[in-house]
């Protein structure tokens, strides 16, 4: 009985009980749309399920990142530009590298990839760690600043490249679940044991609940900081890898456009607040394929791809109205008062900090 | 002995305040300082912007001409109506990154509205409308349920993308005898030879009310004081008995309403062409123009002027890059971002002495 409340109060349930509801939906508009079946050509699973696992990799990436960024109190909208920059260095690297070893060529396009994302990720970090800049406003410009480079990579155009090694990255498959999903969750498990296996998401987690006394307790905020956003930026390029292997070719507009709020939307599903000081990696991986179930229950519902963002902002509205305290409040006391008290009492003191250090930061 | 020695530990706490105001003539001029120290971002930016706009004229000249002057006039006009609005909300310590999408979302559905018949002055009307309701329902968001500015708008901002993709994913075009035509005729000022003409639209003259009206509303009105002593700090405005409540919520229907004048606006510009993909990264425009206007991201600090001259500078960087040819159009959005960068790094550096 305990084990099923402490079930339902996790934010991530109620996750996995979207899914399911989504699945359902497509399921009464196509009875087979579960089913996996063999590729007589290429030998390989098919299946819709398989095509979400594969779209959600790149959104478990940003997810991951960004989980991490907001548990301290900030946030990285440089995501999404960071994926067309990981892809466009890719793209251009392996179009340039056409005739050499295949795999030799994939390694430099993804250790290039790599690099750049860290240099801008450093950047970032540097900006709001050590000069003390808000991560809204520093990320809004490196979202700006990463676009125009992906661009100036590939000259404006949006490059194609034939790699075969690379392109298996997301078309093909270990054990019939695609290598791109895989590749994520490996990810996902090995920096979940980093954070929890040492002291370092306990350090993030402090920041975020107040930096100045984590900071009398020992902690030093600044690399750790910086740390956080050079791994988003890493991370969220490692998404573009994935993003672009699977049609081999980077649209410098398109890549990653608007996936900034994909990121904060798994994150936010998976019950991480907003105000930082907490955070679950399991949730956010759980959001990503949400978000990524939800995106092709849209285009299969027939509802162009470009009205996705609605849907969004309308799962965001509700989760960050329930997040609010008024409406915990209306839970907790509709009976006891009907009329709510204009500045809402505090019931979580973390909370209240939290929301006032965000005003002022 | 331990009396006097109370009294000297009593006395440093407070000496700073008393002696400063004891002696005016020094009280005077550190407000005079401080006042221009808010000032000097914005300075900085007209230096920035005659700098740019002298060295386009050495390079390529016609540039102080009246020919270029008006053409980049109006095609910032809609920028300018979106900085105003961004204005008011960036000094209550907000942020709106909403305008673009809900620009694209009112021009689209202003249009169709047209086309299915409705009186065009009408149709106008409801643009402006829903750019107010898409702005009260953030401001209500953030107002009554403690959401982060950035994050209320950014909903909105995806809801208002998204709607509009809802409309129509193909441009929607305008009758040719709809009334938003109107607001893009070309009233000749002065007849210059040929090219040098000085034209206005009506579309630019709206711009130049909105500029007015927003300077009238933050600089001179109750309200506009409210909005500066929210940003400032929002408990003690609260505490002095300011309506904190209801101007949050306002200046968020202010910059909605103004995202759909500016989509009225640009519409007619363009020939009463509206698109779901309209405004991509306006938003950042708007704030580029305002941080480098020298309004403070923090909030409580901010002129409407300002942000005008970074509306300017920001027509100044493309007019150089158009000009120029050589630099490509691509490294357009990484200079914007850089000189934002050093408009905030600047910011930074002058809040930070004016903190210790």
């Amino acid at each position: 009985m305990n084990r099923v409340k402490t079930a339902l109060r996790t934010p991530w349930f109620w996750a996995i009980v979207g899914i399911a509801l989504l699945l359902l939906i497509n399921s009464i508009k196509n009875p087979a749309y579960l089913a996996v079946s063999v590729n007589p050509t290429t030998g390989m699973l098919t299946g819709n399920v398989l095509d979400i696992l594969r779209v959600s990799a790149p959104i478990i990436m940003i997810a991951l990142g960004m989980t991490f960024v907001i548990a301290t109190g900030g946030i990285d909208l440089s995501v999404g530009s960071m994926m067309a920059v990981g892809g466009a260095v890719a793209m251009e690297t392996l179009s340039n590298l056409e005739g050499s070893s295949p795999v030799g060529a994939m390694l430099t396009a993804i250790g290039l990839a790599l690099a750049l994302a860290i240099v801008l990720g450093a950047i970032n970090g540097f900006l709001v760690s050590v000069v003390g800049l808000q991560p809204f406003i520093t990320t809004l410009i490196m979202m700006l600043a990463a676009r125009g480079i992906a661009r100036v990579i590939t000259g404006g155009q949006n490059t194609n490249a034939t790699n075969e090694p690379f392109r298996l990255l997301a078309n093909g498959q270990i054990l019939g679940i695609p290598t791109s999903f895989v590749l994520a969750i490996a990810i996902v498990v090995l920096i979940a044991l980093a954070m929890r296996r040492t002291a370092l998401g306990l350090m993030i987690e402090s920041i975020g609940i107040n930096p100045h006394a984590s900071r009398l307790a020992g902690i030093r905020p600044k690399p750790i900081l910086l740390g956080v956003y050079v791994l988003s930026a890493a991370l969220a390029a490692v998404g573009g890898l994935f993003s672009v292997s699977e049609v081999m070719t980077v649209s410098v507009g398109g890549t990653g456009n608007l996936m900034e709020l994909d990121a904060i939307l798994a994150v936010v599903i998976g019950g991480t607040s907003l105000a930082g000081g907490k955070f679950s990696i399991v949730g956010s991986t759980v959001g990503a394929l949400l978000i990524a179930t939800l995106n092709k229950t849209v285009l299969f519902l027939g509802i162009p791809a470009a009205a996705t963002p609605a849907f969004k902002a309308l799962v965001i509205i509700v989760l960050v109205l329930l997040q609010s305290e008024r409406v915990r409040s209306w839970f907790v006391s509709r009976a006891k008062s009907p009329r709510l008290p204009s500045p809402p009492p505090t019931p979580s003191a973390e909370q209240g900090t939290s929301v006032t250090k965000e005003v002022v930061a | 002995m331990s009396s006097s020695r109370t009294l000297t530990e009593a006395v440093p706490p407070v000496p700073n305040l008393p002696e400063s105001r004891n002696t005016p003539g020094a009280a005077r001029l550190a407000r005079l300082w401080e006042r221009n120290q808010t000032l000097i971002p914005t300075l900085a930016a007209l230096v920035l912007l005659f700098g740019m706009l002298i060295y386009a004229e050495v390079a390529y000249g016609r540039v102080f001409h009246a020919g270029t002057m008006s053409s980049l006039l109006i095609s910032f006009a809609p920028t300018i109506i979106l900085a105003v609005g961004m204005t008011i909300v960036i000094v209550s310590g907000g942020i709106d990154l909403s305008v673009g999408a809900v620009v694209a979302f009112t021009s689209v559905a202003g249009v169709m509205l047209m086309n299915i018949g409705i009186n065009g002055w009408v149709s106008m009307a409801l643009m402006i409308l829903f750019g107010a309701l898409f702005g009260a329902i953030a401001g209500v968001m953030i107002q009554y349920f403690n959401v982060q500015p950035f994050i209320a708008t950014l909903a909105m901002m995806f809801l208002a993308r998204g709607l509009a993709s809802m409309l129509s994913t193909t441009p929607v075009q305008a009758a040719d005898d709809s009334p938003i035509h109107l607001l893009a005729t070309d009233w000749k000022i002065i007849d210059g030879p040929k090219v040098n003409d000085l034209t206005i639209t009506p579309g630019l003259i709206i711009a130049v009310l909105v500029v007015l009206g927003g300077m009238f509303f933050l600089h001179r009105s109750r309200s506009g004081r409210t909005v500066y002593a929210i940003g400032g700090n929002e408990s003690s405005a609260g505490l002095m008995g300011l309506p904190v409540a209801r101007t949050r919520v306002g200046i968020y229907i202010i910059s909605g309403a103004l995202a759909g004048l500016a989509a009225i606006v640009y519409t007619a510009e363009v020939g009463g062409k509206a698109q779901n993909v309209t405004g991509i990264g306006w938003e950042l425009d708007a704030i580029a123009a305002v941080v480098i206007g020298g309004t403070l991201l923090t909030g409580g600090y901010g002129y409407i002027l300002g942000s005008v001259v970074g509306v300017f500078v920001l027509a100044a960087l493309r007019l150089i890059i158009t000009k120029d040819g050589t630099i490509n159009p691509e490294y357009l959005t990484i200079i914007t971002g850089a000189v934002l960068l050093v408009f905030v790094l600047l910011q930074r550096v002058l809040t930070r002495r004016r903190a210790s």
